[in-house]
């Protein structure tokens, strides 16, 4: 029945008339969708697989376009005037004759110039960084709607799009966008609006510090470490803002159990974090992660027994510091509504989300940096081909060690959010402390403890007790191997008996059906 | 729709903002040809010094970099205000969180990356969210309002008094020629450690004497009943 012939008891507001402009334009769009429909359900795996393919060639591009520029400031190969020491900024004319000297052409030169001021460059980073927190918030919410899905046994999103509901993140941020803007009337207005943007904004920035690889680093700090820790700090004060501000005795809930959470599990997390440190001896997160490019068995897990266990401690500190289960109490959907972002909608919760997913991949990049072995594959860097020509170079970069490793490393960490979200159920606040204060610290401290004796020990001095650390390290790696194998067999199982785990309505739409 | 596509700038902006105080190693370009077979740093030998050459763009980045001094200085000195004339205690809160910022961003601004980062750890992280958790807890309405009484007014004002002579005489007998941005190193972590573990040795263990007495309090009073 056409919407116009349902007769309801109270008067209707008179729509607004659609000009011509407008009732085209959405002639146009359900054009565009009627056609591209059909083709984007068949390819849209291809299409995605095309973008990410596109987007590693495009950073890639931008690494060779930097050092390109870069050699020409260092050496430019021309005469500078008195004045102008070498490897700062060239002027046009300079470019072209140094581009001249290399024989190539000289326009290029109106091209390369801004690239030789760091603002361009910061600006170039600042945006991939708000892409990838796009893309990686945008991924995961799809990707954790449908590992909730299979958790369940059922199908999850299948519809927008198409191809598995690829389609359904981007439509719920734009419908988020055109959402209508409500702030409760006895809301602190200020603050209200004021807070998504005190949890987005230190969590992309925390982005600036970390490396992707050596050189893929917007700023190499000398206080990596201690720079994301502080900013993934100042979150907690934007959930207490927005549960306060909100006027909601939910949200105030809310705030204070993240408050309490966040507080307490602060000190075992910065206490595991200290374990690689101590090794290392330097806070710079690139050094900490170039140590590890020995293979799987120099990556520090596998150090010695305290920093194996110092993984654990750290993930679980991590889990609480994000806010997600079994630690989301400060959103326990069953008893406070959604906690601190009830009375949110429309832009704003949307900017707690990004937050949310934001600083999740955050925590997860410093467990891989600190722990996995970084940027680097299990393959030894030893192995690798040496030699500056491309093909060495692509084979360096997919196979030994990149940004494509590191991204990997950290999108299963965050897959293991994920699943312990589906998995475990929620504890209470009082248990959260108790696991806190007399587990999860007396355990940090103990590592810490343990490590420091152990660093002390495994000396030149003393031959026979590094020995003994070799053959520990060697252990715990193969323990560690033991676990990632263990983690595949498994997935091949599941994925086996796939038929078997899920209802009938996901059994007609699984992968491979 | 139009107003939340500005906003969308917001996070752009300050991001850009919060990218330019910050000063790291810069990229070198024959870099990538060495790091697979490059050795592993020794351990415990902290990387420090001025290994950078010049960065690219020196003098347009001083004067970028005046222009964002003054506006954080700016920035933290109006918080400062803010703290003092804002009668109700949340935004007090969130004015001190300006102010902090702000100092911790003079801080990256003067190269002296440590003390901006412990600046934002222990002050922001950790003393702000301690104040509004406090404040948030003890106070029967969240929305209480300050009413000081002359006698606070009058021996606020008199701390305030003794406090600015004494940093007056500071300012006035610091040597400032030396030039006020440090040099990349003066702040190392590893410099900063080693004054804390030989020259500031007292000073650094009465501090931890004074926070164990704490936890032993806050243990005893969060001790159950019997």
């Amino acid at each position: 029945m056409p919407l116009s012939r349902i007769t309801v008891p109270w008067t209707p507001k008179p729509q607004p008339p659609y000009g011509p402009i407008a009732s085209g334009v959405a002639a146009l769009a359900k054009l565009i969708y009627r056609i591209s429909g059909p083709i984007l359900s068949r390819t849209a795996g291809l299409i995605m697989l095309a973008a990410v393919g596109a987007t590693v060639l495009l950073v890639w591009a931008c690494r060779l376009l930097f050092d390109y520029v870069d050699g020409l400031m260092a050496a430019p190969g021309i005469e500078l005037p008195a004045g102008q020491a070498a490897g700062g900024a060239l002027g046009i004319a300079q470019l072209v004759e140094a581009l001249e000297v290399r024989s190539q052409a000289g326009w290029l030169a109106y091209v390369l110039h801004p690239f030789q001021f760091s603002l361009t460059r910061d600006l170039i980073g600042v945006v991939a960084i708000l892409g990838f927190v796009s893309l990686v918030a945008v991924f995961a919410i799809w990707w954790e709607r449908k590992v909730a899905a299979r958790i369940q046994s059922r199908p999850g999103p299948m519809r927008v799009g198409l191809w598995h509901g690829w389609a359904q993140s981007p439509a719920d941020g734009l419908k988020l966008l055109t959402k209508e803007d409500l702030i409760p009337a006895d809301a602190d207005h200020i603050l209200f609006r004021l807070a998504p943007y005190f949890a987005f904004v230190p969590a992309v920035t925390a982005y600036i510090a970390l490396p992707f690889a050596t050189y893929y680093v917007v700023r190499d700090l000398d206080v990596g470490l201690l720079f994301i820790l502080a900013l993934l700090g100042v979150e907690v004060l934007s959930t207490i803002m927005a549960g306060w501000a909100s006027n909601n005795k939910w949200g105030v809930y809310g705030a204070m159990r993240e408050a309490c959470q966040m507080v307490s599990y602060e000190i075992p997390m910065g206490m595991t974090l200290l374990l690689p440190i101590m090794c290392v001896g330097t806070l710079r997160l690139t050094t900490v992660g170039d140590v590890q490019d020995g293979g799987w068995f120099t990556w520090l897990a596998f150090k010695n027994p305290f920093m194996f266990i110092g993984v654990w401690t750290y993930f679980i500190a991590s889990l609480a510091s994000c806010k997600r289960a079994p630690f989301d109490l400060p959103e326990a959907e069953s008893e406070l509504v959604a906690g601190f972002h009830t009375e949110y909608s429309g832009y704003r919760w949307c900017l707690f989300f990004f937050a949310e997913y934001a600083a999740m991949f955050v925590v997860c990049a410093l467990a891989t940096i600190l722990f996995l072995g970084g940027w680097h594959s299990p393959l030894p860097a030893g192995w690798a081909p040496q030699g500056a020509g491309i093909g060495a170079r692509l084979v360096r970069g997919l196979f030994f060690s990149g940004p494509i490793w590191f991204t990997l490393k950290c999108v299963f960490l965050l897959y293991v959010h994920l699943w312990l979200r589906w998995t475990l159920p929620r504890i209470r606040i009082d248990q959260v402390l108790y696991a806190c204060v007399q587990v999860m610290l007396p355990l940090a401290m103990l590592t810490l403890l343990g490590n420091t004796v152990w660093l002390l020990f495994d000396h030149a001095e003393y031959p026979a007790f590094q020995a003994v650390s070799r053959v520990v390290s060697f252990i715990m790696g193969l323990v560690g191997l033991f676990l990632a194998g263990g983690f595949i067999v498994i997935m091949a199982y599941g994925w086996l008996n796939r038929w078997r785990l899920v209802g009938t309505q996901a059994q007609k739409l699984l992968p491979g059906s | 729709m139009f107003k939340q596509q500005v906003c969308f700038w917001w996070p752009l902006l300050s991001l850009l903002l919060i990218a330019a105080p910050l000063r790291g190693q810069q990229v070198s370009a024959d870099a990538d040809q060495a790091a697979p077979g490059a050795p592993a740093v020794e351990v415990s030998q902290p990387v420090a010094g001025p290994q950078a050459p010049v960065p690219a763009g020196a003098a347009q980045r001083t004067s970028l970099h005046d222009v964002l001094f003054y506006l954080f200085g700016g920035i933290a000195v109006l918080s400062a205000l803010g703290v003092v004339f804002s009668g109700n205690i949340v935004r007090t809160a969130v004015w001190l969180f300006g102010a902090l910022a702000s100092v911790a961003v003079l801080f990256f601004l003067l190269l002296a990356n440590l003390l901006g980062a412990i600046q934002l750890i222990v002050y922001v992280g950790g003393v702000l969210v301690l104040i509004v958790f406090g404040v948030m807890l003890t106070s029967k309405s969240p929305s209480m309002r300050f009413q000081p009484k002359p006698a606070e007014v009058i021996g606020g004002c008199a701390v305030c008094l003794v406090l600015l002579i004494g940093l007056t005489a500071v300012l006035l007998q610091t040597d400032w020629s030396a030039g006020a941005v440090a040099q990349e190193g003066v702040f190392s972590v590893a410099a900063f450690g080693e004054a804390l573990l030989t020259d500031y040795l007292l000073p650094f263990e009465v501090a931890s004497v004074l926070l164990l007495a704490t936890m032993v309090g806050a243990a005893y009073l969060a001790r159950p009943e019997k």
